[in-house]
């Protein structure tokens, strides 16, 4: 009976194809399966998570960046801030290590489709966000105005300036950014990133907004868009937990009526908005 | 039962109508049975001055004669003056660790000269089990399990051992003072979700079977028509063992009422007391916190994923990249109160508290659930609708 269906436990091996340093203590990991059959039964959606499993130190959930498109690559952006995210900042091309995944609801594409798409995000929030951005670029005809707006403490935090300049470029695709602490030739806003609503046109009958970023940040977003009209159905967060197993067997995310990794990272602020910001949840 | 046959909904109704009588001197005629039939038996055993479920082939090694007295922080076994072997209420533990252990690996992962990584799934090969004795809180706390660990994606390990189990359970006689299932509809008696199951009387067993497989064991013992008085006798003891319960929870639902209530200054109270040792964590047979960890062999070559029971007391439980969302005893005690009694009935369709009363016997400073969750839910919530009104 055993042994006839896959274990949700047991990584595949993944090696490293590509190591890019973002800032001094964030990176981003390309990863590829070793295995042809793993690789090519390997689909996501923006907004999922792997399990990156480091064998004899331990596991870390990483949103995927990339394009599901192209999912014969994965890749991760992580902040070395705790013991597995800093060895894993140790690996280089060539290292192997285990994956598992995906896991979790993403963001919703296909609902999002004709609407005006609003992306908020805060500090490294804006990985699991970016995968959604690249997805709704590159089926451009399907959205309508696109709006990105990312927020950092410090300017100097703010990675993939590249991109967004490339982005702003774009028809029909605002984008701004804001940074608590400027840098010397910072030319963003100065402020935090929910001030940023109020500078861009917003239709909010049209607008889905997918907000990332730090707990107290996500909910003044949420609120702030509320306040301008949109509806609390088409606004949707990605959570953090503490994501052990993924499956929503290991009790780490529960929160409220739901396990974080299993029913989210991604819910409706209707869904959710009445934990946000209540300490201990 | 194999969960494959549990069925939620027919369990009510046995194969065996009206049960059947079997003599108490002729107990061994089911050890015997189940051991013919290829099981292993485990059953309660006197240890350490408790009723624990361990190995166990004789009748005459169960723990006949005794009472289990219990009161908030307080558990003592007595004499009673007569034969019977399970007149006492429940122990610390029964199936939970039986088939969610408190470690165990999960995965090996082997690594080769060039850094190439091979990961091997650990799955246990267990015999056939027999458990003798599981009472209705337990066989409901079994059910929940089943959802938790066999639902959507399937736990390779307790799927292994769950399947081939086999349970005889009986009606409780004798509950202890911390005991409130008749409030949360689990017990005192057995109503399904085991292949047999015995009210033990005076002089023997009145045993039904809830499967074919129970059925065929029953087939093979020594068994006679129960009389009038006998099954007269069953009911009646079944009907004292829910009344003789004075704790009741205030509701089978208080999903609401909780999380109406989570600002209520009991929270503070409770927290003044509570230790957040994580005991109540332990012997709750619903609760299945898993931790994960990993260790290497010294050359760094091998490595071992286990898994290890977990409590949501810890302040680890709560970690997340970097800071603790429940620094404190008052959220900690919070989160196992709404979870356990709240988002189960979202998660699993009821309560997560199937009213064994464990963890008010074993709380060290004798916390009692019952009196906590009818504080917070005070003015009490609608009248009982069942495990799922909402």
């Amino acid at each position: 009976m055993s042994g006839t269906l896959p274990s949700p436990y047991l990584p595949r091996e993944a090696e490293i194809l590509e190591r890019t340093a973002e800032t001094p203590d964030m990176f981003t990991l390309r990863l590829r399966l070793v295995e042809a059959d793993a690789r090519a039964a390997f689909q996501f959606a923006p907004g999922q998570f792997n399990m990156l499993q480091l064998p004899g130190i331990g596991g870390v959930p990483i949103s995927i960046a990339s394009d599901p498109a192209q999912s014969e690559t994965l890749d991760h952006t992580i902040r070395a801030v705790g013991r597995v995210t800093r060895v894993l900042e140790q690996l280089e091309r060539g290292d192997r290590l285990g994956l598992r995944g995906p896991f979790g609801q993403g963001w919703p594409m296909r609902e999002a489709e004709g609407r005006d798409l609003v992306f908020v995000t805060g500090g490294l929030g804006c990985a699991p966000v970016v995968a959604a951005i690249s997805y709704a670029l590159a089926r451009r005809d399907r959205y309508r105005r696109i709006v990105i707006l990312q927020g950092v403490k410090h300017a100097a935090d703010m990675i993939w300036r590249e991109r967004y300049d490339a982005w702003a470029r774009l028809p029909d695709t605002q984008v701004r950014l804001a940074a608590d602490e400027p840098t010397k030739g910072w030319t963003g806003h100065v402020g935090l990133v929910t001030e940023l609503l109020d500078q861009v046109q917003l239709d909010p009958e049209l607008a889905l907004a997918m907000v990332c970023g730090p707990e107290p940040m996500m909910l003044a977003s949420a609120r702030r868009l509320v306040e301008l009209g949109v509806a609390p159905a088409r606004i949707r967060l990605s959570l953090e937990r503490d994501f052990q197993c993924g499956v929503g067997h290991c009790g780490h995310c529960q929160m409220g009526p739901y396990f974080v990794c299993r029913d989210g990272p991604v819910f409706s602020y209707d869904r959710i908005g009445w934990l946000l910001g209540t300490h201990g949840f | 039962m194999r969960y494959s046959q549990t069925s939620a909904r027919q369990l009510g109704t046995a194969l065996m109508n009206p049960p059947r009588h079997l003599p108490r001197q002729r107990l061994q005629s089911l050890f015997d049975r189940l051991a013919d039939a290829g099981y292993d038996c485990i059953g309660p055993r006197l240890r350490e001055g408790a009723v624990l479920y361990e190995a166990l082939a004789e009748a005459r090694d169960l723990p006949a004669g005794i009472r289990a007295r219990q009161a908030p922080g307080e558990y003592r076994l007595e004499a009673r003056h007569d034969e019977r072997c399970f007149a006492w209420a429940n122990g610390p533990q029964a199936l939970k660790p039986l088939l969610f252990q408190p470690e165990e690996t999960l995965w090996r992962c082997l690594r080769d000269e060039d850094g190439r990584l091979r990961f091997e799934e650990v799955v246990p090969t267990p015999a056939r089990r027999a458990v003798i004795g599981v009472r209705a809180c337990d066989l409901a706390a079994l059910a929940l399990h089943d959802k938790h660990f066999l639902h959507r994606e399937a736990d390779p390990s307790y799927r292994a051992r769950r399947a081939d189990l086999l349970l005889v359970a009986v009606d409780c006689s004798d509950p202890a003072d911390t005991c409130f299932c008749a409030s949360t509809g689990d017990g005192p008696a057995v109503a399904g979700g085991s292949d047999l199951a015995l009210t033990e009387l005076e002089d023997g067993f009145l045993v039904r079977a809830y499967t074919e497989v129970g059925r065929r064991i029953a087939d093979g013992l020594p068994l006679r028509d129960a009389t009038d008085e006998e099954l007269r006798a069953a009911e009646t003891q079944r009907e004292h063992a829910a009344r003789a319960q004075r704790r009741a929870l205030p509701g089978r639902n208080l999903r609401d009422a909780l999380f109406a209530n989570l600002d209520h200054p009991r929270w503070d109270a409770v927290a003044e007391r509570c230790l957040a040792c994580g005991n109540c964590v332990s012997v709750c047979p619903t609760c299945f916190c898993a931790t994960e960890r990993d260790s290497a062999s010294l050359d760094g070559h091998a490595s071992e994923h286990r898994r290890l029971w977990d409590t949501c007391y810890s302040a680890e439980h709560s970690y997340v990249h970097g800071r603790l969302l429940r620094p404190d005893t008052r959220s900690r005690y919070r989160q196992w109160l709404t979870h356990k009694l709240g988002g189960w009935h979202d998660q699993y369709g009821r309560s997560g508290c199937v009213g064994c009363g464990r963890c008010i016997s074993w709380c060290p400073v004798g916390i009692d659930i019952t009196e906590e969750a009818t504080a917070i839910c005070t003015p009490a919530p609608e009248p009982d609708k069942g495990p799922d009104a909402r």
